[in-house]
């Protein structure tokens, strides 16, 4: 890896901290991903992406930066992509998988607040993130309460904070705040970069942003196949470098991988014995490096065959309609496929449930684990609702509710295995 | 034909001989600081032809000695089918967890739940409350049985209970009442883990707690219900385990 001190410096990131970071990362990831048997070639893309995560992507975010183009950091799949590039900006993920700088976090919010919020206060506190670093723009969403109030106190601490409201029920006043919203979102844009989006520009980012979901509904699909054609923690890891890569690039690698994993399933060729239990995950989102769950469900023999997760299905679950031909109407259509996502802020939300046993069914999954991040009400509470409704139709569930520390390993492990027994 | 289950818990390691589907041997050791040892002293001059290791530190063995594994619950739930036939769930209650298996009748582990990271409720926590009311190791349970009702522990971790049981003695509360107290906060913690699986009767508790008398008292009482207790309630994993040795 090339030496990239100068830009971490200039982009403000504490070396100290950063550097502890970095080899966690690092030796998480050798002992997760790299010791994996069989993996697919592709895949060394996506381990060379991650390998450069701080450093290459970085750098040609900063070089895009100075030829003018503006960096959009987001925490949530409601912030609309297809905007974002069509005001000639750049997307990036900035939700975090580590617990980092706890105490610091805990002078700022409550102890008994989700991972997920206090891991990006975390890192934002701690200077270890490049990618908020390099953003022009900080996106919030009003999701759950905790993220809503938590960016109360946020928002002082970054100087480019940007608020975006969601609603929270299906209705026609929900969508018109939506769309309220995403026209905000998109003047926001425009007096950044003191362009107007163009009927072109949304088109050409509606063209990248559908092409990216539908390679990984591609990738999605070919998980049906037994044995296994890739792992779940494999597949977990091409989602999770959707949000930090270039979108056109990683589509093209997303499709190339899924070219070699379509030659693997003709020859009856998997990553994992045929007939290794399979698993669905559903529920709150797994950033990086956020492996413990995955890793656990794996290590019995396992696979896990699709992820009902804001990284995973429910955020590439739909396509944006690209046949209007004004530009209100395309703001239309993208109102319409964000108002689709099932997530647990919203209430009622049964098609989330229904969306699950779907992918149960498609997926050929014997059973499904509900992970639901501590403190995390929405999810949490949806999980009640989730396990009933799925063992009414006698399908195995697993409610796990779980943390970013390591100190629960051993007592998940048991649950898991056992859970994996009952489906055997 | 030989088969062996031990079962490597955080608190005791248990070993269960089976010959020809009979028990022939059965031990126990405390689990101490390097389990890998005690179960090389206890499997010193046991033949065995089948292995199978279960509980916390089935994975320790599974390194050192190459034994297949299978968790606790598998483990629980085939034991107590084996032994009580048409049993249809299992309370155990072990050194630092505490287990509910919905069994379909045959043995076979429908759903189960198990608490998190906290030990509270557990053997360990007994055990502690036994030491700060000054009791005899394994006396408290059948002390307890004379305790009055009326005091109430409120907290299920072990540090503030301990300060909560403190300051009761310090009021002039009965030994034997606290700890009928203790007793009682375990088992409402108990029941509303079998309350919310649902589960059908009879059920077997097991595990090592189940040898205290005051918790299988007040365990039936809430109940209401046929509630199972082996002879040796602590064997019933490593006598599953055992009967899963192939």
């Amino acid at each position: 890896m090339a030496d990239y001190t100068k830009m971490w410096t200039d982009l403000g990131l504490n070396h100290e901290n950063h550097n502890a970071l970095l080899e966690y990362l690092g030796g998480a990831y050798q002992s997760i991903f790299m010791s994996q048997e069989k993996r697919p070639e592709g895949m060394s893309y996506f381990d060379f992406v991650i390998s450069e995560a701080h450093g290459l992507r970085i750098k040609e975010l900063c070089d895009e930066r100075e030829a003018g183009r503006k960096v959009i950091g987001s925490f949530c799949v409601f912030v609309p992509e297809e905007m974002v590039l069509a005001a000639g900006c750049t997307s990036v993920g900035l939700c975090s998988g580590a617990d980092f700088a706890q105490e610091e976090v805990e002078k700022v919010i409550p102890r008994n607040t989700c991972s997920l919020i206090k891991s990006f206060f975390g890192f934002s506190l701690g200077k270890v993130c490049p990618y908020m670093e390099v953003s022009d723009l900080i996106v919030g969403e009003n999701t759950c309460d905790g993220k809503k109030k938590a960016f109360e106190t946020f928002k002082d601490m970054v100087p480019n904070f940007y608020q975006m409201d969601l609603p929270q029920t299906k209705t026609p006043a929900g969508r018109q705040t939506l769309k309220l919203e995403f026209m905000r979102f998109l003047n926001q844009l425009e007096e950044m970069t003191g362009k107007k989006v163009t009927l072109e520009g949304l088109k050409e980012g509606i063209a990248i942003t559908n092409a990216k979901r539908k390679a990984l509904q591609r990738l999605a699909t070919l998980r049906a196949a037994d044995p296994a054609p890739i792992s779940g923690l494999d597949a977990l890891l091409i989602n999770q470098v959707s949000f930090l890569d270039n979108p056109v690039r990683f589509t093209e690698n997303v499709n190339k991988i899924c070219d070699q994993i379509e030659v693997e399933i003709a020859a009856n060729q998997g990553v994992k014995k045929a007939k290794a239990p399979r698993i669905l995950l559903s529920g709150c989102p797994m950033a990086i490096p956020n492996w413990k769950l995955p890793t656990i469900i794996e290590s019995t023999g396992a696979v896990i065959v699709g992820e009902e997760s804001c990284i995973g299905e429910r955020g590439l679950r739909n396509l944006t309609d690209d046949s209007a031909n004004t530009i209100e109407g395309l703001i239309d259509a993208i109102v319409d496929r964000y108002f689709k996502i099932d997530c647990a802020v919203f209430t009622p939300n049964q098609e989330r449930v229904e969306h699950i046993k779907e992918m149960k069914a498609k997926y050929n999954a014997d059973g499904v684990i509900h992970y639901g991040l501590q403190f995390c009400q929405p999810y949490i509470m949806e999980s009640f609702t989730v396990e009933k409704q799925l063992e009414k139709e006698n399908i195995p569930v697993l409610r796990i509710e779980t943390d970013y520390s390591q100190e629960d390993i051993g007592q998940l492990s048991t649950r898991v295995e056992a859970f994996v027994e009952i489906l055997k | 034909m030989r088969q062996a289950g031990i079962d490597i818990g955080s608190r005791s390691i248990e070993v269960v001989v089976l010959e020809n589907g009979r028990v022939v041997t059965s031990r126990q050791a405390i689990s101490g600081h390097n389990p890998v040892e005690r179960v090389k002293e206890l499997l010193t001059d046991i033949t065995f032809d089948s292995m199978m290791a279960t509980g916390y530190g089935r994975g320790i063995v599974e390194v050192a000695f190459d034994f297949p594994t299978i968790t606790e619950i598998k483990a629980y739930g085939t034991g107590a089918a084996a032994l009580y036939p048409g049993i249809r769930g299992v309370l155990d209650i072990g050194g630092q967890d505490t287990k509910v298996i919905t069994l379909d009748g045959k043995g076979k582990v429908l759903k189960f739940e198990m608490n998190d990271k906290c030990a509270a409720g557990t053997g360990k926590f007994l055990e502690m409350m036994e030491s700060t009311l000054g009791y005899e190791k394994n006396t408290m349970g059948a002390m307890a049985m004379s305790g009055k009702k009326g005091v109430e522990i409120n907290s299920m971790c072990a540090v503030f209970a301990e300060s909560e049981v403190t300051s009761l003695m310090a009021k002039g509360c009965d030994r034997a009442d606290i700890a009928l107290a203790i007793h009682q906060s375990i088992c409402r913690r108990a029941i509303g883990m079998i309350r919310r699986q649902n589960i059908g009767f009879p059920l077997m508790f097991a595990g090592g707690v189940a040898n205290n008398p005051c918790m299988v008292h007040l365990l039936r009482e809430a109940l209401g219900e046929e509630v199972i207790v082996p002879e040796t309630p602590h064997f019933v994993g490593a006598y599953g385990a055992a009967l899963l040795a192939e």
